[in-house]
């Protein structure tokens, strides 16, 4: 089955030469180049795994090619790309002393071609309000965070021989995305990170399939997409509804703040989401004992004496629940969450969407290396990480760590590799991340955080499984409806 | 309060030290930007010295003069005289060193600049930059060959260990190895790099001659998940028979025979054990346990536990006097 999703051409490898003119001229140019030309000389390829798998009979013409454009590399063409990775990088007048010791390995290699792996990135975009212009989405949500792994990947490619490159189509949150789609296959796009709906997903799936395409959904935290309407060729790096209501349940449980009343917005992801934690509460021992919906009447989210009202309004909409421990907000579609904390007629407090929140990621989140990460994006982008830009990153980042481990760029070899046991990604959350073979979702740790810090990190202390303790979070193998096709 | 317990500690010190192994542990401490003294006789702190920023890398010159200290947050080194315990200079060292190594004739440091993909070679003399090496995203192991010709560097997100020529200052090898390499260690014959992955939870043994992965050391401890195995700092002894490697929030060292890469035993110290440091007489290593702010000193005959000591926040890395 899984064979037969991914026989659609292999077209997207492409063996690039880049002239050896063109690197003469640019080294020639510009003089610290002369000697960082010397340090790219050196680079040795790793070609030992490649080399093994030579006698393997069954390739592809497209496997040739990749093996080919791997051993057939030369110095110099190599040495151009990575000239271009020195412009951004600080080379002293040191390193372009003359080298002594050459690598006669390295300089007795004949043509030297580059692996171009395109990666599509697929985006519904609509500027959004919030109720509170803090938490208004960023132009390149997500994006951003892809770009970053790009970088990333194409430094580690810069060793190998690989250049990565994301490229970008936006259409409008109710488009219909399949025109688009058609046109990134077009282009040559074999792998593309999707930040679309669920409907909009879907309607690309079969397409994707068909030609061979991966796609690796960093949007949509739908459990349908993991569940019922599961594929073979859709990968997921944001966790879903489900995850992220266990991991603040298991906190809330820690706590032992049992005892849950749930408010709920109108629209159709506020009730997945309310759907989510009812489940969570039902699994670790909580008990929600009164529930209200809030409905969405239209109102302006911001105006100008809106304070004074919301100051008055919501400890009456809140005063008629009974006892509880804990006050949760189920409101995606930023319509009352912001407004409910230190609102509320009893002094209790709030979790979900709003006040103690679960995320893939947290901007604020400096532990298991997290401040590198952190850093890096920052300077790159001029804001702080998101969560939809951790699962862009992170998604850029698997591809590339394929490419890495399978030293080259067949769709086929890679997403094997991708859905094998020696698969695994390092993502900043202070453990290996992998891939549920069931659903094809990735596992992770859940950051619980505020506005402005990281206050735990899930699964809890004590909650234990006999395979991962990450599965402790969504839809486990026993109940999943997912059968990939 | 503080002051007067260290008084003591120094008075207590001057009775009690042994004469001929009295050497002293200094430890960097994350958290709380100092380093502390212990003293591996008494084994009892003696003082604590403040220092920069986010202390992480620490080592020491030969002749045991120096410390340097990579003070991550403030992007310098800081040379701390042992004599005064004072700071008494900082060498340029690019933005956010954390980890370094001292080349074998004293005058040169390798840092690994996390932030910058850059490997930064300092003349300790000179106080200047010879060479900013590229390397892979996020830096972190350095480790050096007993002749000097070859550093490592290991770069945590590219998953390379990053063979460079030290005459040169250019990359002659990069060897794949499993998720965030963190450490390097050459064994005292220089003929293997051991190259620690924490995410991969695995040790690669890297043969120097031919710069491939000959061996892949993996670990497993009964009731514990696979996950929290996370190797990080790396210790071989110098006749070049056992290694030692800390498991991070395992909280164990393993005791590896490196004839045939077994790990012999597991040793229970403190709570996310980063680094590791052998006393010069090669009797005891001492490992820092960062979430338990405490050292733990390992006896290396009988590798059982001898003690632990508290320190600072969040101890890091550790290093001790050769004299």
């Amino acid at each position: 089955m899984r064979d037969r999703t991914f026989s659609g051409p292999n077209t997207d490898i492409r063996s690039v030469a880049i002239p050896a003119s063109r690197h003469a001229t640019k080294a020639d140019a510009t003089s610290p180049l002369s000697g960082f030309d010397k340090f790219c000389r050196s680079v040795k390829l790793m070609m030992g795994t490649l080399t093994s798998r030579r006698s393997d009979n069954n390739r592809t013409l497209a496997q040739e090619r990749v093996i080919l454009s791997m051993t057939s590399a030369v110095p110099g063409t190599l040495a151009a790309f990575l000239c271009f990775f020195s412009l951004t990088v600080n080379v002293p007048g040191a390193l372009a002393q003359e080298a002594t010791g050459g690598q006669p390995a390295a300089a007795a290699k004949p043509e030297k071609k580059l692996t171009e792996i395109k990666i599509g990135y697929l985006r519904a975009y609509a500027p959004q309000l919030a109720l509170s212009v803090l938490d208004v989405p960023p132009r390149d949500e997500g994006v951003a965070g892809g770009n970053v792994a790009i970088a990333d990947n194409n430094t580690t490619g810069s060793f190998l021989g690989q250049k990565f490159s994301l490229d970008v189509t936006e259409v409008k949150p109710d488009a219909d995305v399949v025109p688009a789609f058609q046109e990134m296959i077009a282009r040559g796009d074999r792998y593309v990170v999707a930040d679309v709906s669920v409907k909009q997903l879907l309607s690309i799936a079969d397409l994707a399939r068909d030609n061979g395409v991966l796609i690796f959904n960093a949007g949509a935290t739908d459990d349908s997409l993991r569940e019922e309407e599961c594929r073979a060729n859709i990968f997921h790096t944001i966790p879903t509804r489900s995850m992220l209501a266990d991991g603040l349940a298991q906190y809330l449980i820690w706590k032992q703040w049992r005892r849950w009343v749930l408010i709920y917005g109108s629209h159709e992801r506020d009730q997945l989401f309310a759907e989510a934690l009812r489940r969570a509460a039902t699994r670790f021992g909580g008990e929600i004992v009164g529930e209200k919906l809030f409905e969405d009447t239209g109102t302006a989210r911001r105006t100008d004496s809106g304070v004074v009202q919301i100051q008055r309004q919501m400890p009456v909409f809140t005063q008629d629940l009974p006892e509880h421990d804990v006050l949760l907000v189920a409101d995606e579609s930023e319509v009352f969450g912001t407004y409910v904390p230190f609102r509320t007629w009893t002094p209790r407090p709030v979790a979900g969407t709003a006040g103690l929140t679960p995320s893939a990621w947290h901007p604020a989140s400096e532990q298991w290396g997290g401040t590198q990460i952190q850093n890096r994006f920052a300077k790159a982008n001029g804001r702080r990480m998101m969560s939809k830009d951790m699962a862009a990153w992170t998604a850029v980042r698997i591809l590339g760590e394929a490419a890495t481990r399978t030293q080259g760029a067949d769709p086929r070899k890679m997403a094997d590799f991708i859905r094998s046991d020696d698969f695994s990604i390092a993502a900043f959350k202070g453990q290996k991340l992998t891939f549920r073979k069931w659903n094809q979702q990735l596992r992770q740790p859940i950051f619980l955080g505020d506005g402005r810090s990281v206050v735990s990190t899930s699964p809890q202390e004590g909650f234990l499984h006999q395979v991962s303790e990450l599965d402790t979070l969504g839809v486990d193998e026993p109940e999943t409806k997912c059968v990939l096709k | 309060m503080h002051r007067r317990a260290c008084a003591l500690a120094i008075l207590a010190t001057g009775f009690m030290a042994g004469p001929a192994s009295a050497y002293m542990a200094y430890v960097s401490n994350e958290k709380d930007n100092t380093m502390s003294v212990v003293d591996t006789t008494t084994m009892q702190v003696v003082k604590t010295v403040n220092v920069g920023q986010r202390p992480r890398g620490i080592t020491i010159s030969h002749d045991g003069k120096h410390i340097y200290l990579c003070a991550s947050d403030d992007d310098s080194i800081e040379v701390i005289d042992t004599a005064s315990l004072e700071i008494v200079d900082t060498l340029p060292s690019g933005p956010d060193p954390e980890l370094f190594v001292l080349s074998p004739d004293g005058k040169t440091l390798y840092v690994a600049n996390e932030d910058d993909n850059l490997v930064t070679v300092i003349d300790i003399e000179g106080k200047k930059v010879l060479a900013e090496i590229p390397v892979g995203v996020e830096p972190e192991g350095m480790g050096v060959s007993p002749d000097g010709k070859t550093m490592v560097n290991t770069s945590e997100t590219t998953n390379m260990a990053h063979f460079i020529d030290t005459s040169t200052h250019e990359i002659t090898d990069n060897v794949l190895v499993d998720a965030r390499p963190r450490f390097v260690e050459f064994t005292p014959d220089g003929k293997q790099a051991w190259v620690s992955a924490e995410i991969g939870g695995t040790v690669s043994v890297i043969d120097n001659q031919t710069r491939e992965v000959i061996r892949k050391i993996t670990f497993e401890i009964s009731g514990l998940r696979a996950e929290s195995i996370q190797p990080v700092g790396v210790r071989i002894t110098a006749d070049g028979k056992k290694a030692y490697v800390a498991l991070g929030p395992a909280n164990r060292v393993a005791v590896i025979n490196t004839q045939t890469y077994e790990v012999e035993k597991y040793v229970l110290v403190g709570q996310r054990v980063w680094q590791l440091a052998f006393t010069p007489d090669q009797k005891t290593i001492i490992s820092t346990n960062g979430v338990s702010n405490d050292i733990t000193f390992i006896d290396v005959a009988t590798d059982e536990p001898v003690q632990s000591v508290t320190v600072g926040a969040l101890p890091w890395g550790v290093v001790v006097s050769p004299n």
